[in-house]
């Protein structure tokens, strides 16, 4: 059942980000239907579904990666219609991606992977240093190391959001920030996002852990591909822990999570 | 010309042209010219085959001979030596055409911590030959690094032969970096070979960035004899435009808890360009473990759409990714 998202934006005034009717067919599996979502400026939502229902892969079609070409629909972005840009003139529009499992990089240092994630970036941004102590990295311990296979796969995706600080964009998509890591960095990611929301950016937080997901002003249950509902956080987790974590159909909505919907 | 190794000597009025050229080069690719002239560093000189400077300090003695075709060096560093500041090797042919053979032996006492940076420019190359043959030994528990930087000029005349046998002994450490990414790379036939005693450690590294019809080949062996010896040949390529690229990454595993490692990138920038990589491993003591990875092809795809994340357009980011490979 495909969402119609109305944000409460000004009268005349376009959403930040509006992805309308996007699907994405490869040979014989649907792996987006009709996918409707609106984000506002500053707004954090977040995305929750099981692991194969589609999360990465809309991150990765809004981001206009390459493998990722919506079969359908448009993406709108402060009104204007990106779904044929590259990647980075997206991102020289204010859109970035944090990867789940980031890319590493020998012989480039953490404080230059930083510098040039403001290059494009907005004003106001936070400095090198400042930006990893907000992601709980000492600064002295961390700018001068390579972002290669030296940090661990905690540190690096630290280092990631880092990166999207110093890049201050208008929409920051947070692909799983918080996988496979310990609750206590669980709660340096709710506030990395907050510091980001505070900033003026939006973010597109996609996850499946539910007291990340609650940082949220609103929050998005996916599943099969479709956005099934959008509201309170603490209603759409519910309907997941209470839907989704037994779903035994990956990829196909459940007809009674549909009929539970209304 | 002989020159004694306790002797500083001062360049002739025929010399000091050449000598401020080479250090002109060494700068303008971004060198410290401060420590080719601070007189408590150890240095050696060699424009061609003539030896403008050489140097000796407290516990390293340089001597250096020229050749009809080049100049034969010893270095000697006295056992115990620890040595902070690096001993600055400068190689190097000015003119359009030259040939340099370098034939050196490193000897370094047991004990001895030593740094080498070694720098060869050739500025103006369309046919010059650069042939450097070492024979390097330390004494146990030595410990020696050895980085040689290229500066070659844009027209890819040069032919370089950089030709090492490394002999470690009982726990010694030797480290060497290869580095030619600035300019025309031209012809680099690169063949290193290392042999190891009980417990003694070898890094050898190599990164070239091969442009045009330039040919690339590098050797790298190590010959793990003793029991706990440790090895890594590391090869860090880029090859554009239709430049060729083979690497052999060879190690021999013949002892007991002896550990090695072959570790190969290629990237291929350019429809034209070709690489191959050979990791050889031989095994001759079941106690002995080997392990290799090598990857070629195209610049990874996910790194450059995480910089295009970031704003950088396809061009910049590959950019990005090769500077920092060959760094």
């Amino acid at each position: 059942m495909p969402s119609s998202e109305s944000g409460a934006m000004p009268a005349g005034e376009a959403p930040l980000l509006r992805v309308e009717h996007i699907s994405l067919v490869r040979g014989n599996t649907v792996i987006l239907h009709d996918v409707n979502l609106e984000i506002e400026r500053g707004e954090i939502r977040s995305i929750l579904g099981m692991n194969g229902t589609g999360k990465s892969t809309l991150a990765a079609v809004i981001m206009g990666l390459s493998g990722y070409e919506p079969t359908g629909g448009r993406i709108y972005f402060e009104g204007e219609d990106i779904t044929e840009l590259p990647v980075w003139e997206r991102a020289r529009r204010g859109i970035t991606l944090a990867w789940q499992e980031p890319a590493r990089f020998e012989g480039l240092t953490v404080e230059e992977y930083l510098r040039l994630s403001q290059q494009f970036g907005r004003n106001g941004q936070l400095g090198p240093a400042e930006c990893l102590s907000r992601v709980g990295l000492h600064p002295q311990r961390y700018l001068h190391r390579a972002v290669d296979d030296t940090l661990s796969g905690g540190e690096r995706r630290r280092v990631e959001l880092a990166a999207v600080l110093a890049m201050h964009p208008k929409l920051a998509i947070l692909d799983e920030p918080d996988s496979g890591i310990d609750a206590l960095s669980v709660e340096l990611i709710v506030d990395v996002i907050r510091t980001l929301s505070r900033l003026g950016s939006a973010v597109l937080l996609i996850t499946h852990h539910e007291e990340v997901a609650a940082v949220a002003d609103r929050a998005s249950s996916l599943c099969g591909g479709t956005i099934l509902k959008t509201g309170d956080p603490a209603a759409i987790a519910r309907f997941f822990r209470n839907h989704c974590q037994e779903c035994t159909h990956v990829n196909k909505p459940a007809a009674d999570a549909v009929a539970y919907l209304g | 010309m002989s020159i004694s190794p306790q002797q500083t000597q001062s360049p002739t009025l025929d010399e000091k042209q050449p000598l401020d050229a080479l250090v002109q080069s060494f700068a303008s690719a971004g060198g410290d010219v401060a420590v080719l002239l601070d007189p408590n560093t150890a240095k050696l000189v060699v424009h061609q085959n003539r030896i403008l400077r050489v140097h000796s300090v407290a516990g390293v003695r340089i001597e250096g001979a020229e050749t009809s075709t080049g100049a034969e060096a010893r270095i000697i560093v006295e056992p115990g030596v620890r040595l902070d500041r690096p001993v600055h090797l400068c190689f190097g042919v000015l003119p359009k055409e030259g040939l340099q053979e370098i034939v050196s032996e490193f000897e370094i006492g047991e004990g001895a911590y030593v740094r080498f940076i070694a720098h060869c420019s050739f500025p103006a190359a369309e046919r010059v030959k650069h042939v450097m043959d070492a024979k390097i030994r330390l004494e146990p528990g030595a410990d020696m690094e050895y980085t040689e930087t290229h500066y070659h000029g844009p027209w890819g005349g040069v032919e370089v032969l950089p030709v090492a046998k490394i002999y470690l002994a009982r726990g010694a450490i030797y480290r060497s970096v290869f580095k030619l990414t600035d300019g025309a790379a031209g012809r680099v036939h690169l063949d290193y070979e290392a042999f190891l005693d009980e417990a003694a450690v070898c890094e050898l590294e190599a990164k070239v960035y091969g442009k045009a019809r330039d040919h690339i080949y590098v050797k790298e062996s190590i010959y793990l004899n003793g029991r706990g010896a440790r090895g890594l040949a590391k090869t860090r390529i880029v090859a554009s435009d239709e430049c060729t690229s083979e690497v052999v990454g060879e190690i021999v595993g013949a002892a007991p808890e002896a550990r090695g490692h072959v570790d190969c990138i290629e990237i291929l920038k350019g429809k034209r360009a070709r690489a191959s990589a050979i990791p050889r491993l031989v095994v001759q003591d079941e106690r002995a473990k080997l392990t290799h990875e090598a990857a070629i092809g195209s610049v990874d795809k996910k790194q450059v759409e995480t910089l295009m994340a970031r704003g950088l357009d396809e061009e910049q980011a590959v950019e990005v990714v090769v500077k920092g490979l060959l760094r």
